[in-house]
């Protein structure tokens, strides 16, 4: 499919876009890429996500998507190549419920782990590293969401080993500890070493200066 | 096939009512279980250790929890009449909808029926602009689901689907919660089709039949957060 059929608006720190990027690369989906300011939005970004004003969006042959979960499905039904979801519909019920549960549990806990202080980052410290916890048994013991080969959980939630990492080291607090939580740790260990996973990430040192950086306005 | 479906929900929740209401359109028996909130049952626990939350579908065993994931995995198991439609981007377009109704309506409408109400007292003034910005939050949120349904009959084009299913709390509980609190939101004047949308949904027979009485509704609301937000 010729690469100017398939745009993906994004910004270069977000796990969201990243996660889109993912999809894309398993594929081997051609596709165009556009670096968003998010200090100053573009006012395609704009026209394409009235509803959030928010990066990711794909484009696809001019129709636009928001809302990086439902891009992730998307891509899984117009592209079936290396497939994201299972076929059986239970199991892609848990797929969906676990990916839900990482983006409604265990990310607003981090982030309020990053940029609170005294108690409030205590409580969301604890909370972070139950919703962890709850979140590692959902791969009821596989090497990835996926089974032997990522999926759809692992696209979705694989970057929170990276950044819950990153957080540790800013705040001083280790919030993945491998003592509590072994299959969780050597999944993300073992997801992020996937090549085409490797591939788009950020660069790792230009990731911690910038969320040095934020973390210094809190 | 001998089939268990079993659905766990609560009378008045529009969450469990969706999973009914699914169920119903496909002409799935079940077995509805009434949880009481206060006082959860083993069951539920055990279904649903992560959240302890209502609705749950047990089909054979196999627990599925969160509304529109049980919505999709319905959609899944039994085809006849498909909630979903069948083009990909038609698909992402009603999940995104979907999502933003439970993501942004649902809390904004509360704050603009109840919000000033909850906690400390606040001052009067105060409280009146709090509650004039929450009501033209809700009026931004709606027109953007009134541009949605088009010159459609319902969401799903000739025939309801999960996006008119999700939908039940603005088709239905607005209604409620406008009538417990005194608020003004969905209005004819501003909002014709969504107007229009939501008498047509409520006539559907497999949504009729699932939608609590109303002024038990009405009279829990009021009981459990008060008289509201209208302008005194």
């Amino acid at each position: 499919m010729a690469e100017d059929s398939v745009k993906l608006l994004g910004y270069w720190v977000s796990p969201y876009s990243l996660k889109v990027k993912w999809a894309l690369k398993l594929k081997g989906i051609q596709y165009q890429y556009v670096e968003e300011d998010l200090k100053n939005k573009s006012p395609m970004l704009l026209q394409y996500n009235p509803v959030y004003k928010k990066i990711p969006v794909l484009v696809h042959d001019d129709k636009p998507l928001a809302e990086s979960l439902i891009i992730l499905e998307y891509i899984d039904e117009v592209w079936k190549q290396n497939p994201l979801l299972p076929i059986d519909p239970y199991e892609r019920a848990k797929a969906r419920f676990w990916a839900k549960f990482a983006d409604d549990k265990c990310v607003p806990a981090l982030v309020a782990a990053f940029s609170k202080k005294g108690e409030e980052q205590e409580r969301a410290v604890k909370e972070a590293r139950e919703n962890l916890k709850i979140l590692e048994s959902g791969l009821e013991g596989k090497r990835f969401f996926g089974g032997e080969t990522i999926g759809f959980v692992d696209i979705a939630a694989g970057w929170i080993g990276c950044w819950a990492q990153m957080t540790g080291e800013i705040i001083g607090i280790k919030l993945i500890d491998a003592e509590t939580m072994p299959l969780l740790d050597s999944w993300f260990q073992d997801f992020l070493e996937i090549p085409l996973i490797k591939e788009c990430m950020p660069p790792q040192d230009e990731l911690l200066e910038h969320c040095k950086e934020l973390h210094t306005k809190f | 096939m001998a089939e268990e479906v079993l659905v766990f929900g609560a009378w008045g929740s529009p969450f469990s009512r969706r999973v009914e209401m699914a169920l119903k359109l496909k002409g799935i028996e079940y077995k509805f279980i009434e949880e009481d909130l206060t006082n959860k049952s083993p069951s539920l626990l055990k279904y649903n250790p992560v959240h302890k939350k209502i609705p749950v579908l047990v089909h054979n065993g196999k627990p599925v929890a969160e509304s529109l994931v049980i919505l999709e995995y319905i959609d899944e198991t039994w085809k006849d009449h498909p909630i979903l439609p069948k083009d990909p981007y038609e698909r992402a377009n009603a999940r995104f909808w979907a999502k933003f109704i439970d993501e942004k309506c649902l809390s904004a409408i509360f704050k603009a029926c109840w919000g000033a109400c909850w906690g400390e007292e606040k001052e009067h003034e105060k409280a009146e602009i709090e509650h004039e910005k929450a009501v033209k939050e809700v009026s931004e949120l709606l027109q953007f689901l009134e541009n949605e349904l088009k010159e459609k009959r319902y969401f799903g084009g000739e025939t309801v689907g999960l996006l008119d299913i999700a939908a039940n709390t603005i088709g239905y509980w607005l209604g409620v919660f406008e009538e417990a609190s005194g608020v003004e939101l969905l209005t004819r004047e501003k909002f014709p089709k969504l107007c229009n949308w939501a008498n047509e949904f409520v006539c559907v027979t497999a949504i009729k039949e699932n939608l609590p009485p109303r002024d038990k509704l009405i009279a829990y609301f009021r009981n459990r957060f008060g008289a509201g937000n209208a302008s005194k």
